[in-house]
């Protein structure tokens, strides 16, 4: 499964990046076709995504296969 | 470190949860009353302003929050919970008032809009601050079989400060007129002003709260954290559990939430054109019967886990969100109402330069009504003589508005909104307890604070923008936004279902 989250967090930020693509528009009206809602949710989501690579990682290498009990632990 | 739960829990309960739904209030006015706001402070034709609409719109919420999350998480596991979520409520009370203090556009130029913008980003921040520290005061006061329920509280607090902040507009709407409303200084900014009110109590209760035992311990044995953020998120052990936090429960709550609440209004007004008051009734009502199951669910949490509760309301969006909002549209299909039988209330005709614009008010058996907009554009047509003759193009494609329902229709809709709200109840009402329970004291707030921001203000509060996009990119299938909120809702439930524990961990007091 780690695989798995791995490859979809470089897919979020190809889709954000494609759809800023599209959409930004100065003729546009609607909040997609503006820039600074793309900026904004490309910047907070690239570290997102980069975290959901890290989960997988950690998936993989079986992090989470025995959670911490304590905070001793941790 | 041994701790008893001390008498008077229903007095901690209520100071916490009484200032987390004010600032949840506080926020939401802003939301719900965009449209005036943009209109006083924003207005159309100044791209300057416009600039900064977008950003009071989408940094106060996405960017401002999570950093108010690890700066006020921060500072409540270094200086203790209660000063910091009063000083939280403080700044948030004082920058809605302030709101509605700032003259318009029309007075002050583009000072109005900047003003705004700054005290919103302060709101976002301490919004950001605010619920990590109940959340955590209150779990650190409650016995631990009763954590589920006694957090649960504070779980209702978002919800109902979104039916305040509804029922406030409301009612000042409904003893005005609409011009009264909308001026410069007109009943718009009531509630803002109304919340002085409500934070003043609301402090003044604070004020008289002590501190959390299991902290005022730690403090008192020097064990409390030196750098949270770097204990938070610079250690593996630690840091893989926000991790989890946030892709197995939280971001898949969060759109559970926007989608059951937020989405469901804001299709009902904008994509059925349900009347202003009736789609706000009809959430005004779901939530008032779905809310006393905040608290079944926490209490349930308590006996059989917290893991499959959030998971089934997550799953149950799933498998229900697409037929939920087929009906919605379905049964607000103007064309179907109009092949009943129907009575004309009113006809308006407006006799323009190239068109007639024609207003009809229908009204059926049942007491549904609506207005059906037509318009007759004229066209020119020579005749043989080449003399242009004006003819009337008949418009195929009426607009129909104001969509009122019949009591059977309207109560329909309530219980479609309620079932959504359920699934709320059972993905968000757990969620407090157990991250509380995810992390040890010296670091809980920072720890617990992030995550959950992350989750609800980010994924959740995306879920208009990326519902436009998705309606803008695919238009053939008007539910194509709600991929969005499935998506994400399925991805943490997969995630969750694998990875996350239901044991109950009992002792918090580490």
């Amino acid at each position: 499964m780690g695989i798995a989250w791995i490859t979809i967090a470089p897919a979020i930020i190809y889709i954000l990046v494609m759809g800023a693509i599209h959409n930004i528009n100065d003729a546009g009206t609607k909040d997609i076709n503006k820039p600074i809602p793309w900026v904004i949710i490309i910047t907070i989501f690239t570290p997102i995504a980069l975290g959901l690579m890290i989960f997988g990682y950690y998936a993989l290498t079986g992090e989470y296969d025995k959670p911490p009990e304590r905070s001793d632990e941790l | 470190m041994a701790y008893k739960p001390e008498k008077g829990i229903g007095k901690i309960i209520f100071s916490s949860s009484l200032g987390t739904l004010i600032e949840w209030y506080d926020f939401y006015i802003f939301g719900m009353l965009a449209k005036t706001i943009s209109i006083q402070f924003f207005p159309e034709g100044n791209s300057s302003a416009a600039l900064l609409s977008t950003l009071a719109i989408f940094a106060a919420g996405f960017l401002v929050r999570p950093f108010g999350a690890l700066f006020f998480g921060r500072l409540g596991d270094l200086v203790g919970r209660k000063y910091t979520f009063l000083l939280t409520l403080i700044l948030m009370g004082a920058s809605t008032f302030l709101i509605g203090l700032v003259p318009g556009y029309k007075t002050i130029g583009l000072a109005a809009p900047l003003l705004v913008l700054l005290l919103r980003l302060i709101q976002g921040l301490a919004l950001g601050g605010e619920y990590g520290g109940a959340a955590t005061y209150i779990a650190e006061h409650a016995p631990a079989e009763k954590r589920g329920y006694y957090t649960s509280w504070i779980q209702t607090t978002a919800t109902l400060g979104l039916f305040v902040a509804l029922g406030i507009i409301l009612l000042v709407k409904a003893n005005m007129s609409e011009v009264a409303f909308n001026a410069e200084w007109g009943g718009w900014r009531y509630p803002f002003w109304v919340s002085i009110l409500l934070v003043g109590l609301s402090i003044y209760i604070r004020l008289k709260m002590k501190e959390s035992p299991m902290y005022a311990a730690l403090k008192a044995e020097g064990a409390t954290s030196i750098n949270p953020i770097k204990e938070s998120f610079g250690h593996k052990a630690n840091f893989k559990m926000v991790l989890l936090a946030l892709f197995g429960a939280v971001m898949g709550q969060g759109v559970i939430w926007y989608t059951g609440q937020f989405y469901a209004q804001s299709f009902l007004e904008n994509t059925c054109k349900v009347d202003f008051i009736q789609s706000r009734s009809i959430l005004l009502w779901a939530i008032a019967f779905a809310t006393p199951f905040f608290l079944f669910f926490g209490w349930l949490s308590d006996k059989i886990g917290r893991k499959w509760i959030m998971l089934a309301g997550m799953l149950l969006g799933v498998i229900f969100y697409r037929p939920i909002f087929s009906i919605f549209l379905k049964d607000t299909d103007a064309k179907e109402w109009k092949k009943q039988d129907l009575v004309i209330i009113k006809s308006d005709t407006i006799h323009l330069v190239l068109s007639d614009s024609i207003t009809t008010k229908y009204k059926n058996y049942d007491g549904a009504k609506f207005i059906e907009i037509k318009k007759d554009t004229v066209t020119n047509i020579q005749n043989m003589n080449n003399v242009i003759i004006k003819t009337y193009k008949y418009d195929v494609k009426p607009r129909y508005i104001n969509k009122e329902f019949g009591r059977k229709r309207y109560i329909k809709f309530i219980f479609l909104v309620w079932i959504m709200i359920i699934f709320v109840t059972m993905a968000y009402s757990p969620i407090a307890a157990f991250l509380v329970e995810m992390f040890p004291t010296k670091i809980r707030y920072t720890s617990m604070s992030l995550p959950y921001h992350i989750g609800n203000g980010v994924f959740g509060g995306l879920v208009p923008f990326i519902a436009t996009l998705l309606a803008t990119t695919f238009t053939k299938d008007p539910l194509v936004g709600l991929w969005y909120p499935i998506g994400v809702a399925f991805l943490c439930f997969i995630i969750g279902a694998f990875y996350l524990t239901n044991k109950i961990n009992n002792d918090v007091n580490d």
